[in-house]
């Protein structure tokens, strides 16, 4: 965190500064780990093993926080009888299908619930597992059909169909008691996560991760609080979402959620990701979090709702932020005759995530391609697969200020040196169009606390430069011109859309205020909303993303606000808007008790005042502002009101934090270690070597390393420096950052370097079944070798900004990784694969494919090559 | 000058007999010195900015000259950062100014060799035919089994998560309104 966000930091040195302890665990030591009061070296990818530790230390010292738990999450229902775990499967959960690779989680349901829904990712696979159901002969037991087809209809996306579907009340045991309770099947699952396994599996001594574990219980309870902070270290490995899981399971049994001072935080690297998966550019979401309709599942609004829409909790209301969002898109033209023109969205029929996207432009199945402020042919795992995507398009779009490596592939990429491709082969044409910067444009930004904050415009962008709002609104036009007055049917929807705003300045600038008028949404009069509260699903309102209502309230811009926050209490609720409805810690009901109290006055956020029945406090209350703490629901209730006074987690059916996932993940109701599938050692915990479900490419251009290869004996990992962002564009052409970091270089440790004789300063060259590529040598104690089982595992550090263009120049990091995917979200195993290491530099030109293939060779893998 | 206005002159007499012994205020400063100020003074305007790096949303601000960017600073008045900024935000008047931004069009044709120059608006419309011809070959009305898919394969669009929200906005309803449904960014890697 010190060194990828520096200034955020400054506020983990001031709670140092009050007192708190910093405990930092990394493969690395890194300028973190230098001011941090505990530093855990740490094996890559081994991190359920270690949260699991963690969590097996809670439950079986007692140390959870009783009240918390009982009050606010699912520890007490029953898990049904049909459930499996992986303790009994060697590995493996119930629902398994060897043949498909995939889980049915129809067993891991809790007693009493017909069916819950299940994650994007496996709604992907399962309409295609549906299909051969409903084609087969499977077809015998009705009933039994029906409920999978519901429980396989729903779509998270990460939102409505987290929860959806509780329709009747799980069984409970409020004792903890029950051998079928949340409580007791978390209790077995993680009985073997013991220290001395912690120990063994991740590389860490027995004592640092008791130190740890006695660090986080002592530190957690009502006068006290705990954080978890986390990037894409969490997130880039074939079992990610259950790395988050774990870490969810931990701190809703300590109670720290809701609280200051508590959460998981998920520090994001560019400016507005948080923005761009509020408001997707990703193919499974619509604005808000609403789930994309499903071909195979959804015929109409009313099946698209009952599928996906929970009936219970605040998602129950997504018919309200689904119709609004339509009427915004579509106006007049989106009527209750016509379900709101709920017909005019394309269907999904399964994964179309960006991977699978290249793979397809390997193909030549798809044509066009837009990159816009991304540099995949650098950024991105496996950057061959990346830049052969790009030699097989028709055209290419790069919007960018500098001329980064994907929009030269043709020219002076790899493998042009290589001579696999040659320039005058290559059919992409390629359009280049140079962008504003963020000084040049006005707009808003949302930073990874949910902050939505408005950028003025400065300067006029130079020369041909121009937003993307710009372009984007006047491409829109242009198509709709040309296709002005077509009688096909697949043009209303574009013919039909709202896409009028007022333009400004010489270049006809989109006004971008108007753009979050309308994300903010309006009512039938024309008044801008103040609170999506204020939907409804008759059509009178609109709103372009129901999370972002309010940020337009009164007509003012409320992203736009800049108190200082000298001037302000510690919340700073008055510096920008913080979504949703400017609450700045999410389902912050849980920092009172049951009745509404605080837990302790120390940690006070928000409480119930009886005297004037009201919710208050510090921070916006994330509950209902009227609900009292002793409302109970009455029989058949539905949305919000189905919810208790004791219910904080409000986006839930049942209202609970779920210490167990009966629905929603692909892989498993509990995270469970699975090692990464290039891994140097064996999975010690589990028979299971990697997860049973993760997602794989099986191409010449993405040939995967045996797991425990000799030929690859090295796991390395991937990072990024303070001088540098993400894959360079940014940094790479500028002179300061690239005096700062000049050049592309690998961190290894002493023993490593004295087991190849790697020399510092000088060169190395380091191996996969993807490529070799070359780095510096840094050798450093800050890499530690470790000790997993009764092997010495050596980690080789690579910071991942390099490629062939700008002032520092070097080898892409990316090139090393072949693609294999988490089965939820689809993304890559990035932060840690294996490889070898050898002194010197790497071979040129066609020399480098064979040498690369004579590793291939020695460890029994497929040829490689371009198809 | 007299010799005795020169001596007085002189950094190493001022630092021995003024108020800056350890030479390193007044006493070594000449006229030129002097006379310079920081970028920030002459600006015409501050405008108020937020970081383009990571997602801390560092409070910035953008001194304007001219119409020109000439510096960009921390503001102290965010909650968020209180005027500070990492190198990489303290490099983004580098990012603005950098002598290799491209600031024309560039155009390489199929299976040419090198970059060609190309005016704006031709782009625009060489890219709306594109996106229209794409659309049509990559449309699908329905699946095999004649499940309305209204939708097209053709293209697909990578980034977003550089660009401000009301961009990834005016992206995804155009896209979904094209039947594109092959929209991805960064958050996804």
């Amino acid at each position: 965190m010190a060194e990828a966000h520096p200034v955020g930091f400054q506020w983990v040195m001031e709670a140092k500064a009050r007192g708190a302890k910093i405990i930092h665990v990394d493969p690395r030591f890194t300028r973190t780990s230098a001011v941090a009061d505990l530093h855990v070296p740490f094996r890559a990818g081994a991190d359920i093993a270690f949260l699991g530790g963690l969590i097996n230390y809670v439950l079986t010292e007692g140390e959870d926080f009783r009240e918390y738990v009982t009050t606010f999450t699912n520890a007490a229902d029953l898990v049904g009888e049909d459930f499996v775990d992986t303790e009994d499967m060697a590995g493996i959960f119930s629902g398994y299908n060897a043949d498909t690779g995939r889980y049915d989680p129809i067993s891991w349901q809790l007693e009493g619930v017909e069916y819950e829904a299940p994650a994007a990712g496996m709604r992907d696979h399962w309409e295609a597992d549906l299909r051969e159901q409903a084609d087969g002969s499977g077809q015998s037991d009705e009933g039994r059909q029906r409920e999978h087809h519901a429980a396989m209809a729903s779509d998270t996306g990460g939102g409505a169909g987290d929860a959806a579907h509780a329709t009747s009340t799980p069984q409970r045991d409020e004792t903890l008691q029950h051998p079928r309770c949340v409580y007791q099947v978390l209790k077995r699952h993680y009985s073997r996560y013991t220290p001395e396994a912690v120990s063994r599996v991740c590389g860490m001594g027995v004592e640092e991760f008791l130190q740890v574990a006695r660090a986080i219980t002592e530190n957690s309870g009502r006068e006290r609080t705990t954080a978890w902070v986390y990037s894409v270290g969490w997130t880039h490995h074939s079992v990610g979402a259950q790395y988050i899981r774990g870490a969810a399971i931990l701190q809703t049994l300590l109670g720290n959620m809701g609280r200051p001072g508590g959460g998981i935080l998920a520090l994001r690297g560019h400016a507005s990701i948080q923005g761009s998966t509020d408001i997707p550019t990703l193919y499974d979401l619509l604005p808000g979090y609403i789930p994309m309709p499903n071909a195979h599942l959804h015929d109409d609004l009313r099946s698209f709702l009952d599928a996906d829409a929970a009936k219970t909790g605040f998602w129950g209301n997504m018919d309200t932020y689904m119709v609004s969002l339509l009427k915004a898109w579509w106006g007049d033209a989106a009527t209750p005759e016509n379900d709101f023109a709920f017909d005019y969205l394309p269907r999904l029929t399964g994964d179309h995530g960006t991977y699978g996207i290249v793979r397809d432009q390997i193909d030549r199945k798809t044509y066009g391609y837009f990159v816009v402020g991304e540099n995949p042919a650098v950024g991105h795992a496996n950057g061959k697969m990346q830049r052969l995507g790009l030699a097989n398009l028709e055209w290419l779009v790069v919007r960018d200020m500098q001329m980064i490596e994907t929009a030269t592939f043709w020219k002076d990429g790899p493998e042009i040196e290589t001579e696999e491709l040659r320039t005058e082969d290559i059919g992409t044409e390629v359009f280049f169009l140079p962008c504003a910067n963020h000084t040049e444009k006005a707009g808003t930004f949302t930073n990874t606390q949910r902050l939505l904050q408005w950028r003025r415009e400065a300067a006029h962008p130079p020369g041909d430069a121009r937003s993307e709002l710009h372009f984007y609104f006047h491409l829109g036009k242009k198509i709709r011109e040309k296709l002005a007055g077509s009688t096909d049917e697949r043009d209303r929807p574009l013919l039909d859309l709202t896409w009028d705003y007022p333009t400004f300045g010489v270049h006809e600038e989109p006004d971008p205020e108007s753009v979050l008028g309308e994300i903010n949404g309006y009512d039938a009069d024309g008044n801008p909303l103040s609170s999506y509260t204020q939907l409804k699903a008759d059509g009178s309102t609109t709103a372009g993303c129901w999370i972002y209502t309010g940020v337009y309230k009164d007509g003012v811009n409320q992203a736009d606000r800049r108190k200082p926050g000298s001037e302000q209490d510690w919340v700073a609720a008055e510096w920008g808007w913080a979504w949703p409805a400017n609450r700045r810690t999410l389902y912050n009901r849980a920092s009172a008790d049951a009745e509404g109290r605080p837990w302790s006055e120390r940690k006070a956020l928000v409480w119930w005042d009886a005297e004037n029945d009201t919710w208050t406090g510090h921070d916006i209350p994330d509950f209902e502002a009227t609900k009292p703490p002793s409302y109970v629901p009455a029989e058949g209730a539905t949305r919000q009101d189905a919810l208790a006074g004791t219910d904080a987690f409000i986006m839930q059916t049942d209202g609970k934090a779920w210490l167990y996932a009966p629905a929603g993940l692909a892989d498993g109701p509990m995270p469970t270690h699975y090692e990464p599938v290039e891994s140097p050692v064996a999975n010690l915990l589990h028979e299971q070597q990697d997860n049973p479900a993760l997602e794989r490419i099986d191409r010449a251009w993405n040939r995967i390393n045996p797991s425990q290869s000799e030929v690859y004996p090295y796991a390395f990992l991937t990072y990024r420096l303070t001088e540098h962002h993400t894959a360079g564009g940014m940094s790479r052409f500028l002179g300061y950052l690239s005096e700062l970091q000049p050049e592309f270089f690998c961190e290894v440790s002493p023993a490593l370097a004295a087991e190849r004789n790697l020399e510092h300063l000088g060169w190395a060259t380091l191996i996969s079944a993807r490529t070799a590529i070359e780095a510096r040598v840094l050798v450093t104690e800050r890499m530690k070798p470790l000790r997993i089982g009764d092997q010495t595992v050596h980690q080789i550090g690579l910071p991942y900004h390099w490629g062939s263009n700008g002032l520092s120049t070097g080898d892409p990091a990316n090139d090393l990784l072949g693609v294999v995917m988490d089965p939820n979200v689809h993304i890559q195993e990035s932060k840690v694969a294996t490889c070898d290491i050898q002194p010197g530099r790497r071979p040129r030109g066609p020399a480098l494919l064979d040498f690369v293939e004579s590793y291939r060779r020695k460890a029994g893998v497929e040829p490689g090559g371009n198809t | 000058m007299g010799a005795r206005t020169w001596l007085g002159e002189w950094p190493m007499f001022r630092q021995a007999t003024g108020s800056d012994p350890l030479g390193r205020g007044s006493a070594v400063q000449s006229p030129r010195t002097q006379a310079l100020g920081p970028r920030t003074s002459d600006a015409d305007e501050v405008v108020k900015s937020v970081c383009p790096y990571c997602a801390v949303g560092c409070g910035q601000n953008v001194y304007v000259r001219d119409g020109r960017v000439t510096q960009i600073e921390g503001d102290p008045d965010s909650p968020v950062s209180r005027g500070r900024l990492c190198p990489k935000g303290s490099a983004s008047t580098s990012l603005v100014t950098s002598p290799s931004r491209v600031t024309t069009v560039r155009y390489r044709r199929p299976y040419g060799t090198e970059w060609e120059d190309l005016d704006l608006d031709t782009a625009l419309d060489m890219i709306a035919d594109r996106v229209i011809d794409a659309r049509r070959k990559g449309w699908q009305d329905t699946d095999e089994e004649g499940r309305v898919l209204r939708r097209t394969l053709g293209f697909s669009s990578l980034g977003g998560a550089t660009l401000d929200n009301e961009e990834n906005y005016l992206i995804k309803k155009l896209f979904m309104a094209l039947g594109a449904i092959q929209v991805e960014n960064q958050a996804r890697i």
